[in-house]
């Protein structure tokens, strides 16, 4: 996939590092990623990845903009209140970076769907706020062999892995499912959402910025990412911890029961 | 042993880290969880669904069942759901 003469201009100083360089622009270009929810950690994400040069951003999300929406979910705007988020999501992509093909889902992620809408993705990235929903992308990942970069916020803490749970390691162990990692939600109404709670808005574009460099890694191979790892951010003491964690015989995708 | 504590764990419980001495009949993550519930309202509610609470011994994930001895850290992490 060659860039032109604009797009080599504009993603000059990728172009001139060593780990993405000509080739990995080039994957990017060719990639194609699915974002699930325009909320605190997708307006970042999205942003990241049109300005990044991905080939094409989908974004799933029924919801619209609203006023107490704008303190964290910065790609969007006062003007776009009452709108769809999908709409103003492309309108913003749009401005970022015209190279960018964008693919509106104005629909809800659902168990019915989920495995139909990340099918025409190489990577997968979750920034959804509810339970079920991360269950059911995490699911449909795994059974349709995609890469997940996953995500959840607090009020001043944000957890990030990236899940590859269709394929072992290269000692032949599997890699850990998101059920590894958390095995059951807490019961309904046990944690309050960021509508009730509160949560502090910067804290979104920290997190949702580290899930575009998982999302850019996972496509252009560089480091080492976040497979087997679950990185804890806390912004109230400002601690950022890396806890390992593995496969699991207990889990219901590939374990032993 | 280092006690080190993660999202609502840490706001139910109130800090973010505490060193504690740990009675000798405490040998798994269960034990601690059931022990630490017993320490006062803050901890009991923390771990009110202590199943979904999951547990790291020096950094790495571990089950309920987990023996802790020779420890140094222990970090409790919940799920979370924001977005």
């Amino acid at each position: 996939m060659t860039l032109s003469p604009s797009e080599i201009e504009r993603y000059a100083r990728h172009l001139v590092l060593r780990e993405i360089g000509g080739p990995g622009q080039a994957k990017l270009k060719a990639a194609r990623v699915l974002v699930v929810g325009a909320g605190g950690l997708g307006s970042p994400l999205l942003q990241y990845l049109a300005a990044a040069g991905l080939g094409t951003i989908g974004l799933v999300d029924d919801d619209v903009v609203s006023l107490s929406n704008l303190q964290r979910q910065v790609i969007h705007g006062t003007e776009d209140i009452g709108r769809a988020k999908t709409k103003t999501a492309a309108a913003a992509l749009e401005k970022l970076n015209p190279h960018v093909r964008f693919k509106a889902h104005a629909t809800r992620l659902t168990a019915e769907n989920a495995r139909e809408l990340v099918q025409g993705y190489d990577v997968v990235a979750d920034g959804s706020d509810n339970f079920d929903t991360r269950y059911t992308v995490s699911d449909a990942c795994f059974h349709e062999g995609k890469p997940l970069v996953t995500a959840a916020l607090g009020i001043f803490d944000g957890s990030l892995t990236t899940i590859r749970a269709h394929e072992r390691r290269s000692d032949g162990a599997w890699n850990p499912t998101y059920r590894c990692l958390f095995p059951a939600p807490p019961p309904p109404g046990t944690v309050p959402a960021c509508a009730e709670a509160g949560i502090l808005g910067a804290l979104a574009g920290v997190v949702g910025s580290l899930m575009a460099i998982e999302v850019i890694r996972e496509i252009v191979g560089f480091g080492e990412g976040l497979v087997g790892r679950l990185l804890m951010v806390d912004a109230h003491s400002m601690r950022f911890e890396t806890l390992l964690y593995e496969w699991d015989a207990h889990n219901p995708l590939t374990g032993k029961e | 042993m280092k006690l080190s504590y993660f999202a609502w764990v840490r706001e139910r419980i109130g800090k973010p880290e505490e060193e504690i001495e740990l009675p000798a009949h405490i040998s798994t993550i269960a034990d601690l969880v059931a022990w630490l519930k017993g320490r006062g309202e803050e901890y009991a509610h923390a771990f009110e669904h202590a199943e979904v609470v999951r547990a790291a011994i020096d950094r790495r994930h571990v089950r309920p069942d987990a023996s802790i001895a020779g420890a140094r850290e222990i970090a409790f992490f919940p799920p979370m759901t924001g977005g």
